[in-house]
């Protein structure tokens, strides 16, 4: 008797047979952090994995002189979808996914702070991507004209307008930009809000994870930043849809006025692309040298800095437009301040691990590759900050080694230096260190071929964006060089994405915490569960797993 | 032995732990990512101000709309009365002052239709005649359009109310309203100096 009345107690669950509809379902309908922060990093991936094939086609064409691998109006859609796609479609929705999944976890929160306005954020953001693609099919428009945008990245005026842009296709730029900006701030108010408010007992802010701290100006420049861009985009389609003037040079509207908006927002943009490099390092770097990390006030400082001085240096991308000496002077120097706090940071860095017991593990191999080449990308971005040398080698290849090295050789080696770190928790399974490794130096060694010869093509005179180039430039050896790295970046990339997939369904069983680490994400159980964890945590030091594992010497007793 | 090895001290207990509401917090951050997104198009009228290479000028066309200014300025009061009637649960009173909210809005934005409309068919001003008309058609469009983004939701409170739904355990949300309408009559003060003083 008793026993079918306990039987009956239990909860009947009924075990459904797997079936693809309803795993659908749940996809689309969560609002689950940690299922949105991986679609929006899955969605990323492939969006770079699009993006980088539209790349492998730009450096095939460039490869010899005279190429014909593909024709030069596919060639301007091919440059001007590989950087929207980057940025918008790749680093963006890697700072949400990340954030997303990790700055509940981290701070001991059993979700963001607006689930829904997190889903619906992801949603809108995947759907302005579409936009953006759909110009493919769509954007001949009834004039038949073109078809994905062709007007670069930043879309300078008057390339913009009816005139010079016939059919759909900058409309599709424009409106799908400006609906991802959209799922782009929702994503970054939720974040800023969660850090705010959803901190478990004893988090304050000084306790608080050096990834939350960054993420947390990140978003806030993200809310600063975006804007901009969305107004002069609101403006554009102003001018194209109703015939309006803004950047109208014809009735007195102005060219550079979009320059300025554009860049406004565009180089807070690319820090906030950066911050999540700076972040992971922040954590990885600690862990991988068994420190804690030195001189954090100094870090939290530095980023607050960098977020603050880079909302003041936008025009030192237009040295070339003619502004008065004053204009170029105050940028200069604008710019050079950046310097400085990005000095600290790195410093910083080092000096976690001078002295540590260094374990090099994949994740710590990306981050000390990022360290000298983000070291690299900066010296050549003070070189650039330069207006004298600038006026030599703006628009040039120059540039394009310069932002490719902070962007690929910095944020895509710390992205995956974060993703091998964190994949044993989000999958609950261990990664093949053997292929980790074969995939960062492949990496190494495909991306310095790449991008360093880029910087060379430069002083040679090579201007970005050119369709192809006479043989007696003297180029020919440099674009062969640079086009030759893709032989170690190509199977570097399959090597990543086979390791990945095949390590989530056979790898070894990570257990909850592998790395031996110390912030909360580790606490809980690899993958964490949909409510993360059991009762709410409470937190005395900024080491909140090294005071458990440490009981005689905890953290606290020294903050 | 060292004797503090061998005996763990449990860390102090936290304190009393209270965080600012999150709700709150995320009103704030809206408004000011709003603000960000009105400061460029602030930027542009200025930038352009004076800059129109024909007419109609803003100092032949414009007017100041001062009623409408009155209008929507003193709503900033009313929504408050209907708020502290609300807190004192006095429905009556709310719901009074919640529909003075919505009929001052109302007015500025007849008003603003009636300033468009004058401006369209007598001077023929639209978007595309010059500067003038591109920065002021969308500083003042992109302010009413909050307006009326704001006076659907208005309404939407109204006729809740209305239905009788219980709308004091809303508190919260009126208020988050309430100052989204504040910050839209905070914006209405800088377009007004900048469109309609300096402009001039």
């Amino acid at each position: 008797m008793s026993s079918i009345q306990s039987s009956l107690d239990r909860p009947q669950v009924e075990e459904a047979r797997f079936s693809f509809s309803s795993h659908l379902y749940d996809w689309v309908s969560t609002v689950d952090h940690k299922r949105l922060g991986l679609m929006y990093i899955v969605t990323a991936l492939l969006f770079l994995v699009i993006a980088g094939i539209m790349a492998t086609v730009i450096r095939l064409q460039l490869a010899f002189p005279n190429g014909h691998v593909v024709d030069p109006d596919t060639f301007n859609r091919l440059f001007t979808m590989h950087g929207t796609t980057m940025v918008f479609l790749v680093g963006m929705p890697f700072v949400a996914g990340l954030s997303n999944y990790l700055v509940p976890l981290m701070i001991g929160a059993r979700d963001m702070a607006f689930p829904r306005l997190n889903a619906f954020g992801f949603w809108i953001f995947l759907f302005g991507g579409f936009l953006l693609y759909f110009s493919y099919i769509g954007g001949s428009g009834l004039s038949g004209a073109g078809s994905a945008p062709d007007v670069g990245w930043f879309a300078y005026a008057p390339l913009t307008s009816r005139a010079f842009s016939r059919g759909a296709s900058t409309d599709y730029w424009i409106l799908g930009i400006l609906v991802a900006g959209i799922g782009s701030i929702a994503s970054a108010i939720n974040v800023i809000v969660t850090t705010i408010s959803m901190r478990c007992p004893g988090m304050t802010f000084s306790r608080m994870p050096m990834f939350v701290w960054v993420m947390l100006i990140d978003s806030w420049l993200i809310i600063i930043a975006l804007p901009p861009l969305s107004a002069a985009q609101i403006m554009l389609l102003v001018d194209r849809f109703m015939n309006g003037n803004f950047f109208n040079t014809q009735n007195g509207g102005s060219a550079v006025l979009w320059q300025h908006f554009f860049w406004i927002f565009g180089h807070p943009e690319v820090y906030i692309l950066i911050f999540p490099a700076f972040a992971i390092l922040s954590e990885v770097i600690p862990i991988f040298s068994r420190k804690p990390i030195f001189g954090r006030p100094a870090m939290v400082g530095a980023v607050a800095a960098i977020g603050f001085i880079s909302l003041g240096v936008w025009a030192h991308h237009m040295f070339a437009v003619g502004m008065t000496s004053w204009s170029n002077t105050f940028f200069t120097a604008s710019t050079m301040l950046v310097g400085i706090p990005t000095g600290i940071k790195i410093f910083n860095w080092t000096a976690t691990m001078y002295g540590g017991k260094l374990r090099l593990d994949t994740p710590m191999l990306f981050c000390c590759a990022f360290l000298f080449q983000f070291l690299i990308a900066g010296l050549t971005g003070i070189m650039l900050a330069t207006g004298p040398f600038d006026w030599q080698l703006h628009d040039s290849y120059f540039v394009v080694g310069h932002f490719h090295f902070t962007l690929v050789a910095g944020l895509v080696f710390a992205l995956f230096a974060g993703m091998y770190y964190w994949f044993p928790k989000v999958s609950g399974r261990l990664y093949n260190e053997k292929l980790g490794k074969w995939h960062f130096w492949l990496f190494v060694i495909g991306v310095e071929l790449t991008f360093v010869p880029m910087h060379f093509l430069g002083f040679l005179g090579m201007p970005r964006r050119i369709y192809t180039y006479a043989p007696d430039r003297g180029w020919n050896f440099w674009n062969l060089l640079a086009t030759s790295g893709l032989i170690f970046q190509l199977p570097a990339t399959l090597l990543f994405v086979w390791n990945v997939v095949h390590s989530a369904i056979k790898g070894k069983i990570a257990g909850d915490d592998p790395w031996d680490a110390w912030t909360l994400e580790w606490a809980t159980t690899s993958p964490p569960p949909e409510y993360n964890f059991e009762t709410t945590p409470e937190v005395h030091s900024s080491r909140p797993l090294w005071d458990l594992k440490n009981p005689n010497d905890p953290d606290w007793r020294f903050e | 032995m060292d004797a503090v090895l061998t005996t763990p001290k449990p860390p102090p207990p936290i304190g009393e732990w209270h965080l600012p509401d999150r709700g709150t917090m995320g009103v704030i951050f809206l408004i000011v990512t709003e603000t960000a997104l009105f400061t460029i198009f602030v930027v542009a009228y200025l930038v352009y101000n004076g800059k129109s290479l024909s007419g109609p000028y803003p100092k032949d066309v414009l007017d100041l709309p001062i009623l409408a200014s009155i209008c929507l300025l003193s709503s900033s009061a009313t929504i408050v009365f209907a708020e502290n009637a609300l807190k004192k649960h006095r429905l009556g009173m709310f719901k009074l002052w919640w529909l003075a909210t919505i009929l001052l809005g109302l007015e500025f934005l007849v008003s603003t239709g009636m300033e468009w409309r004058k401006l369209i068919y007598e001077y023929h001003l639209t978007v595309s005649t010059n500067l003038f008309g591109t920065t002021f058609y969308s500083l003042v469009g992109l302010h009413a359009s909050h307006v009326i983004v704001g006076m659907c939701f208005l309404i939407l409170v109204m006729l809740v109310t209305l239905r009788g739904f219980p709308i004091a355990t809303q508190e919260r949300r009126v208020k988050f309203l309430s100052w989204y309408w504040h910050f839209v009559d905070a914006v209405w003060i800088v377009v007004f100096t900048v469109v309609y003083v300096i402009g001039r």
